[in-house]
């Protein structure tokens, strides 16, 4: 029964501006800047490889800046890698090299993003039903009663009253708006999720309310998971395995107990020893 | 089962100058299938470290932890790849400590029935219909069921802790000291329970402070910086 990854990423590198020869071998933890220093370019991301299996929940931590949002966005098509590749279902082709349109087809009928800022994620000024149907006819949908039934669906699922379906998300709170969001990213059945910072910036009762939320939806839709946060107790809670970045590269990565019980790299000693 | 061979661990801590600890070296000892081996030693002689390496919640600095894992045939722990470790910490290593380690906001009748819907895939009221009975023998009170268990005594938790790790017969159990604060009576069912896990097939690596659970239970000991010694079993 042994499983094969749904999702590899090879050597994924992302350069803001020009770039130049020696970018990469000029930035990361060992020169302490993603910033290149002939160039001046951003390494925000730097070779970074790994492997995505189902029905698992994979953490990314690091500092602010460190990459870990522009990572999702590579994953996630929403910006374009400088190198590297990405294969999924152990296909062999890599699908960076695939046209837009197939990989939006890729996206719409694989993929859901929670983004770290709601702005991102949803239309405030649509209501959150129409929001959901958006996203449903980008994955095909065309009947729109089925479409409205299943916006009620989600949204009660992710607890947010169906009374609301006809309310725009501007009118709504925070964690309201982060649910809205796990709703239109979950409409399209996807098998990979990418949440990003999902309860930063929420009161603690309601990040405790939306981490309950997505484990069990996690553990209901087996759904393979990678969740991005600073906050190492999140990292605990929702994450079996976690790769630890910093200026733009994964310094370490292992079993999410054996990353806080037994740290290896001096930074992640340091980011755990930290913790409140 | 189990075979440890030549196992060392050191921890280098980075931010106290590189400062260097050495939790244990050179052990080695095999445990067949069904056996149980109680690990002693002096406070800080690295017991519970070996325990985690074993679980891989540490990673080994040498040596080889080679199990016999129904999945995937002789595996080594100590170089495994991490999913293969977390396939085998779902399907066939269990591992318990002193304290609870649990998801808040979950009633103590589903910590204890959860492993069995995970990894034995029962449906939800079989597994809280047996972690009923399993907590009603640890003498947990019916109505601290439904209650969060954060809220509870030590020795409540650790009776919740013990029930979740024996409920689903791993494999492997590595148990660290899960007894520490429970009282005589309780020591005696929780022996119960481990003989009753062991007559399954179970195999165990335990530290335990209580004679009693180690002379009615264990087969071999190995001693921290003397190895192992064999003693008949009861
Ligand atoms: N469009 C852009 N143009 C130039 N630089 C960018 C751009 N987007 C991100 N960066 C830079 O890339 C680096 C990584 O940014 P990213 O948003 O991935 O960090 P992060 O780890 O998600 O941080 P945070 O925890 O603060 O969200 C940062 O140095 C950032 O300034
Ligand atoms: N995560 C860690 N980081 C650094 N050092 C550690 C870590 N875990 C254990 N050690 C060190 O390793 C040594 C062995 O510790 P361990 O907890 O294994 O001892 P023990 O035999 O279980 O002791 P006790 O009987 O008191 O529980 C100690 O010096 C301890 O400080
Ligand atoms: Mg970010
Ligand atoms: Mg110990
Ligand atoms: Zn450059």
């Amino acid at each position: 029964m042994m499983s094969l990854p749904v999702m590899k990423a090879e050597g994924l590198t992302k350069i803001y501006g020009i770039g130049c020869p020696v970018c990469r071998e000029s930035t990361g933890p060992g020169y302490e800047t993603n910033i290149c220093r002939e160039c001046g370019a951003v390494v925000a991301c730097g070779d970074i490889s790994f492997e995505l299996y189902p029905d698992e929940v994979l953490g990314i931590v690091g500092e602010s800046g460190s990459g870990k949002s522009t990572l999702v966005k590579l994953l996630y098509f929403d910006s374009e890698a400088t190198h590297g590749a990405i294969y999924i279902n152990d296909s062999a082709d890599n699908v960076l090299s695939l046209s837009p349109f197939q990989k939006r087809r890729i996206r719409n009928s694989r993929m859901g993003m929670v983004y770290q800022n709601p702005h991102y994620g949803l239309r405030m000024e649509v209501t959150s039903g129409g929001n959901i149907s958006e996203r449903l006819i980008m994955a095909g949908w065309r009947n729109i009663a089925a479409m409205r039934a299943r916006a009620s669906y989600l949204l009660r699922k992710t607890e947010i009253p169906v009374l609301r379906i006809d309310e725009p998300p501007a009118n709504f709170s925070g964690g309201e708006q982060q649910r809205v969001q796990i709703s239109k990213a979950l409409s399209n059945n996807p098998s990979i999720l990418f949440l990003d910072e999902v309860t930063t910036g929420l009161d603690l009762s309601v990040q405790a309310r939306v981490l309950d939320l997505i484990r069990a939806l996690q553990s209901n839709l087996h759904l393979s998971v990678i969740v991005v946060s600073h906050d190492l107790g999140v990292i605990r809670l929702l994450t079996t395995r976690t790769m630890v970045m910093k200026y733009g590269r994964v310094v370490e990565s292992g079993l999410t107990d054996q990353i806080l019980e037994d740290p290896q790299h001096h930074y992640t000693q340091l980011l755990v020893s930290s913790q409140l | 089962m189990l075979r440890v061979e030549n196992l060392s661990k050191t921890f280098n801590i980075h931010i106290l100058d590189n400062k260097v600890i050495n939790a244990f070296c050179d052990v080695s000892f095999h445990l067949k299938r069904g056996e149980f081996l109680g690990l002693s030693g002096p406070s800080g002689s690295g017991k519970s470290t070996i325990l985690k390496c074993i679980y891989r919640a540490y990673l080994s600095s040498g040596g080889n932890i080679w199990f016999d894992s129904a999945e995937y045939g002789k595996l080594n722990i100590a170089t495994a790849p991490n999913h293969a470790i977390l396939n085998i910490r779902r399907r066939e290593v269990g591992y318990v400590s002193q304290f609870l380690k649990v998801i808040p906001r979950v009633p103590a009748i589903d910590i204890v029935a959860e492993p069995l819907v995970t990894k034995s895939r029962l449906s939800l009221d079989k597994a809280r219909t047996r972690a009923g009975e399993l907590l009603e023998r640890l003498d947990i009170p019916p109505y601290l069921f439904d209650a969060y268990p954060c809220s509870f005594s030590g020795g409540e938790q650790q009776r919740v802790n013990i029930a979740r790790a024996v409920i689903w017969t791993p494999r492997l159990l590595l148990l660290d000291e899960p007894t520490a604060s429970l009282d005589k009576d309780s020591i005696a069912v929780v022996t119960d329970l481990l003989k009753e896990l062991k007559y399954e097939g179970t195999t165990m690596i335990g530290i335990f402070h209580d004679r009693i659970i180690i002379d009615s239970v264990t087969d071999k000991k190995y001693e921290m910086n003397q190895g192992v010694t064999v003693h008949a079993a009861q």
